[in-house]
């Protein structure tokens, strides 16, 4: 383990990867809360999660190959993926909804393979970034350095959470959401549409993938098939905070992207991937024994 | 129909089945990916049809075969079939050691979480194989060649994959008329009350992942040696095709019954040979659209729609009132 070495001669090394692990942290927190938005209110696992965000990307994308700057495109992509958002629900989501969760989680998986092969055939399989022309900071005497565009994303990952928070707590629609996700039938006894709850969560969380997949993109990179991690991750957030614990998926999502990028250092890149899908089924498997222990199990 | 007349269509069946590679010659690979389908079909039925837990990860036990197999040939230095018949029986214990170890802390997992688990326990297992040296990495590992004439490999291969396929058939034909499919249907039907029995569920559970683990570690030797090339992502571990396929085809035949997976395979095996060529590419993103449709539309596949709409030819008394299919 000559990194483990490295590392312990050189602490500082560690303040890099936290630094870098926090940033990309808040970019999962994100996914993960709308991912926990759609499962809370309508009970259904996006598994497509990744592929919003991806998606998100390459529309930012084409906003910078159309001229405009990079930032134009957090809410370009924000509202073409609430447009999709809102296309798959009432194409395929609502058929879904309150059937047996085998079944949506099959349809919501092939809309992912749909979306990363289509993503595949139109823009390519190639690695994608755009350019956004900031600069790094340097912490430590240049030991340390922070780019300034993950500085950016991070506090656009903090705005973009604190509006969904207080659009779910203030404003009338998020109320009727929230009132879907604690009894839908009594919400319809009281008048609420919940068709219309639903396609609206759905294209909201679409909407949140598509502003993190724009940060994404701009921070770091983007290729067809780069979403199934982060449905992987945001399934890993949900699960360890439980669902409507905003703080525990905060917590849960920068622990997350720390720990990642301590086992993309000392395990080397090219497993680090393995360690993201290894650790769900640890993570899985410790929740279940920690439920069995306490003879209680969620179905 | 009668019992003669079943017994007829048996034959001619199996007739058809062994003369194959005489009548059409030129298609004797795409033949012998026939039964590895039914293959897929059948072993992901176990578990995810008959027992109910969809699993996203019994590609893990196919490319294990596959490496397993093509490691033992690599490093014993034994003749080509001696290897393979060694490496094949490696294969066939070790995957059903992993899958009695994964079962123990995976089958206590239920529904969605085990769904989301076993996914991402496939896509892990193909990740370690592309950054393992050992196993040739990235860059995969290519098996020995043949030794025989042209076209000999992909004959001796159809008339493996079509041994394993009936023999699969036949166990699992035994298996589901017996205490275990009663109680692997038990635990599909509702868990909680089939442990409140007294049944040992976890001792099932894992059973029937080991029987699927060892019919498919089978496949995969015999694949990896067909293809005469591993890929840790495209061949061994191939969520995205074989993975998915596997599903797709028990979900189209009918999920949780013995035929389904079977016609299933088929269907998806010859529309696939036919049409997919067309695609030029789009294929995987037909797939995708697909899976969605049968899903969404068909989730009882084409034998659990027979079966509601002809109840009386698969021996059911038909009373009033909607009839259900498997029951999920």
């Amino acid at each position: 383990m000559s990194e483990l070495q490295l590392l312990l001669d050189a602490p500082v090394l560690a303040v890099q990867l936290v630094i870098d692990g926090l940033l990309v942290g808040a970019i999962f927190c994100l996914a993960a809360y709308g991912m926990a938005l759609v499962w809370g209110v309508m009970n259904i696992i996006n598994i497509a999660q990744g592929e919003l965000v991806m998606l998100g990307g390459y529309v930012t994308l084409l906003v910078v190959q159309a001229g405009l700057p990079p930032f134009v495109g957090v809410p370009v992509a924000a509202a073409v993926l609430y447009v999709v958002g809102w296309a798959l629900y009432r194409a395929v989501i609502f058929r879904v909804v309150d059937r047996d969760m085998f079944i949506s989680i099959l349809a919501t998986f092939g809309i992912s393979i749909f979306l990363q092969q289509l993503a595949n055939e139109v823009f390519g399989a190639d690695v994608q970034t755009v350019r956004s022309g900031l600069g790094q900071f340097f912490l430590f005497g240049g030991l340390v350095t922070v780019s300034q565009i993950k500085l950016v994303a991070f506090a656009g990952a903090v705005v973009l959470a604190l509006v969904l928070y207080l659009f779910l707590k203030r404003s009338r629609l998020g109320q009727a959401i929230r009132a879907s996700a604690q009894n839908a039938r009594a919400a319809r006894i009281l008048g609420i549409d919940t068709g219309r709850v639903y396609a609206t969560t759905y294209a909201l969380n679409a909407a949140l993938c598509g502003a993190t997949g724009a940060l994404v993109v701009m921070a770091w990179v983007i290729h067809p098939y780069i979403g199934l991690p982060y449905t992987v991750r945001s399934f890993m957030i949900v699960v360890v905070a439980g669902l409507g614990n905003l703080p525990g998926v905060v917590a849960a999502g920068l622990g997350l992207g720390v720990a990642e990028n301590f086992a993309g250092f000392l395990l080397g890149a090219e497993y680090q991937a393995a360690f993201v899908f290894s650790l769900l089924v640890v993570i899985l498997v410790w929740r279940n024994w920690r439920l069995a222990r306490r003879r209680l199990y969620l179905r | 129909m009668s019992r003669g007349a079943r017994l007829a269509a048996a034959a001619a069946g199996v007739a058809l089945a062994l003369a194959a590679p005489k009548l059409a010659p030129a298609i004797v690979t795409q033949l012998a990916f026939l039964w590895v389908m039914v293959l897929f079909a059948l072993t992901w039925d176990v578990v995810g049809g008959q027992m109910g837990y969809t699993s996203f990860g019994n590609i893990v036990f196919f490319g294990l075969g596959a490496y397993c197999a093509a490691v033992v040939q690599r490093d014993l230095g034994l003749g080509y079939f001696e290897g393979l018949a060694v490496g094949m029986a490696v294969a066939a214990v070790l995957a059903v050691a992993a899958a009695f170890v994964l079962g123990l802390g995976l089958l206590g997992i239920r529904g969605h979480y085990f769904a989301i688990g076993t996914l991402g326990l496939g896509i892990a297992a193909g990740e370690i194989a592309s950054g393992w040296d050992y196993v040739g990495a990235g860059s995969g590992m290519v098996t020995p060649l043949y030794p025989g004439p042209a076209g000999a490999r992909d004959v001796f291969f159809y008339y493996y994959f079509l041994a394993l396929a009936a023999a699969c058939l036949l166990i699992l034909r035994r298996l589901y008329a017996g205490r275990f499919g009663l109680a692997i249907n038990a635990i599909r039907d509702d868990e909680d009350k089939a442990e409140a029995m007294g049944l040992r569920t976890r001792r099932y559970k894992i059973t029937a992942w080991c029987v699927s683990a060892f019919f498919l570690a089978l496949t995969g030797a015999g694949v990896g040696h067909l293809i005469g090339f591993i890929d840790p992502r495209d061949v061994a571990f191939a969520g995205p095709t074989y993975g998915v396929w596997m599903v797709l085809m028990a979900i189209l035949g009918g999920s949780g019954t013995l035929w389904g997976p079977v016609l299933g395979a088929f269907v998806f095996h010859v529309t696939q040979e036919l049409f997919w060529t067309y695609l030029l590419g789009w294929q995987r993103v037909a797939l995708g659209l697909l899976i969605v449709i049968i899903v969404v539309f068909f989730p009882r596949g084409i034998l659990g729609w027979a079966r509601e709409r002809w109840p009386e030819r698969f021996g059911e008394v038909v009373e009033e009132g909607p009839q259900g299919g498997g029951g999920r």
